[in-house]
């Protein structure tokens, strides 16, 4: 098992450290995430993996400062979070677009707000549409796009920003098959641009070794924890297809799935008696 | 099925409608009619009585006097129910505080306050704008409300990740979304700003499509309500349409529900 910290120029883009998760409920307290400690370098893409339920989204969301946790301390570029992470682009697993705001508005909608001139904002989303391949789209509304092609409008949202670190929940879920690889290979492209520090959630994961250096492992609900942490050494950048082909992927696949195949059957025991 | 078909049909429903009508107020069965001219008038004579309120020309004044009125109620009415309803929703306490009152006034029936709104606002037009207004308030109110409440989650926090402020979050999510229910519920709100105003002219004015049926009925003149009644119907139809035209403009963000049937 791996996990040794590289230790990158640019040092921590997130450190969760201790992290529990609790939330109120009819019954009492509920909690979620347990002592997570979990860290992504500058640069790094790390992806979480583990079976439903198993808080790795509610994770996601205080590394986004969307919720505090009950215990436990968050920083970002070793500064402590105390508010919503304006380092961050977080993109959702649902559909977070604004229906009522064109694919060339939804994209531009950050830099409006941080004040940039109207026009400025749309030649610069323009272009950044272009570079997720939907150019001839700008004037559609959300629901005149297909899933995938929602998904892209929203990275481009998210990137326009161009933000530091990069929080996915699961961004690919909804999509098929196909539709899953093409946008896979889209966000690693993007990525080997500027190589933000990627924090990737996926139940996936194939999805996850294909697309990330590090492969961390949650163990299933409640009070999950973070169980296991291996290195992704396949060569970049990477084609998810190929990859997928190759005996390194498959020899990792089988190590990780060792681990992670009893929290899954947990889980579903769990599911299954409540 | 073609426009073109599905207009002929709708035509068909009204000639054969007016066929009948025709039919048994002119032809004895059986020794006796069974539309009797005196209650149920004649399409003839009510065509014709239409007909000579738009030549001389008395008709327009009702017309314009019921406009109006349908406009001023709705516009008032839309405005107060978009600001106190957008209040209410982003101010719990005071939401949670009146909201008894609010059930209460529009539990009751709006037929009753006409009586006192005349007695407050004399018999012009204000008392039916006033009657209007209390129909398309809650209408709006209650649109407007549930527009801000059921901004998505997941938009919010979206948005919030995106960097807005309470102030942006007001401006780009939770006013577009209430617009956007204020406005699905146009049809509605405009429908009711007519029938403030006309059950208003009704109970007591001086002008107005509602007076002109009222004065018809006291003088037991049917071909008259019956006019007064098509009129109406033709003018509600074509305000209707009218807000169909603005509501696509405004909401082409919108999936249309029936998309898939076309």
């Amino acid at each position: 098992m791996g996990g040794a910290e590289t230790g990158r120029a640019g040092g921590r883009a997130v450190d969760l450290a201790d992290i529990t998760i609790a939330f109120s409920v009819a019954q009492g307290t509920y909690t979620a995430v347990e002592r997570a400690s979990l860290s992504v370098d500058a640069g790094e893409f790390v992806a979480i993996v583990g079976p439903t339920g198993c808080g790795k989204s509610t994770l996601l969301n205080v590394a986004a400062g969307l919720i505090a946790p009950a215990a436990g301390r968050v920083s970002v570029f070793d500064k402590p979070l105390d508010r919503v992470n304006r380092d961050a682009g977080y993109l959702f697993q649902s559909d977070a677009l604004f229906p009522w705001k064109t694919a060339l508005d939804n994209v531009a909608i950050g830099l409006d707000i941080a004040g940039v001139e109207r026009g400025e904002a749309r030649t610069r989303a323009q272009a950044l549409l272009h570079r997720v391949g939907l150019a001839g789209f700008a004037n559609r509304y959300p629901h005149m796009l297909s899933g995938g092609q929602r998904k892209r409008v929203g990275l481009a949202q998210v990137l326009i920003r161009d933000p530091k670190i990069l929080l996915m929940d699961e961004p690919f879920g909804p999509l098929d098959a196909q539709t899953r690889q093409i946008m896979g290979n889209l966000l690693l492209d993007l990525w080997n641009a500027d190589r933000k520090a990627v924090l990737f959630v996926t139940h996936d994961l194939e999805e996850a070794i294909a697309l990330s250096d590090r492969v961390v492992i949650m163990s299933a609900g409640p009070a999950s924890r973070i169980i296991g942490n291996w290195k992704v050494e396949l060569p970049r950048p990477r084609d998810i297809a190929e990859v997928k082909l190759e005996r390194a992927f498959h020899e990792l696949h089988r190590e990780i799935w060792q681990v992670l195949k009893s929290e899954v059957m947990k889980g579903y025991t769990q599911a299954g008696a409540a | 099925m073609s426009r073109l078909t599905l207009l002929a049909l709708q035509v068909l429903v009204a000639i054969v409608a007016i066929a009948i009508w025709q039919f048994f107020t002119h032809v004895p069965i059986n020794g006796r009619l069974w539309l009797d001219p005196f209650f149920f008038s004649k399409p003839f004579d009510v065509v014709e009585r239409i007909w000579r309120w738009f030549v001389t020309g008395t008709v327009w004044i009702h017309l314009w006097v019921t406009l109006v009125e349908s406009m001023l109620a709705f516009v008032v009415g839309s405005l107060a129910g978009t600001l106190i309803g957008f209040w209410f929703a982003r101010q719990p306490l005071i939401a949670a505080v009146f909201d008894p009152y609010v059930k209460m006034m529009n539990a009751l029936p709006r037929v009753v306050l006409a009586p006192i709104f005349v007695l407050w606002l004399g018999l012009g037009i204000w008392s039916k704008v006033a009657l209007g207004f209390t129909l398309v308030f809650f209408i709006v109110f209650f649109n407007v409300y549930q527009g801000v409440k059921e901004v998505s989650p997941t938009v919010l926090a979206n948005a919030r990740m995106l960097g807005m402020g309470e102030r942006q979050l007001m401006r780009h999510v939770y006013w577009p979304s209430a617009l956007s229910w204020m406005f699905s519920s146009l049809h509605t709100s405009v429908g009711f700003a007519v029938v403030g105003a006309v059950v208003g002219e009704y109970l007591g004015s001086a002008r107005g499509l509602g007076y002109l049926i009222q004065q018809a009925e006291g003088i037991f003149d049917v071909a008259g309500v019956f006019a007064g009644m098509f009129v109406l119907a033709a003018f509600v139809i074509l305000i209707d349409a009218l807000v169909t035209v603005v509501e696509r403009r405004l909401l082409v963000w919108r999936p249309v529900a029936n998309e898939a049937r076309a």
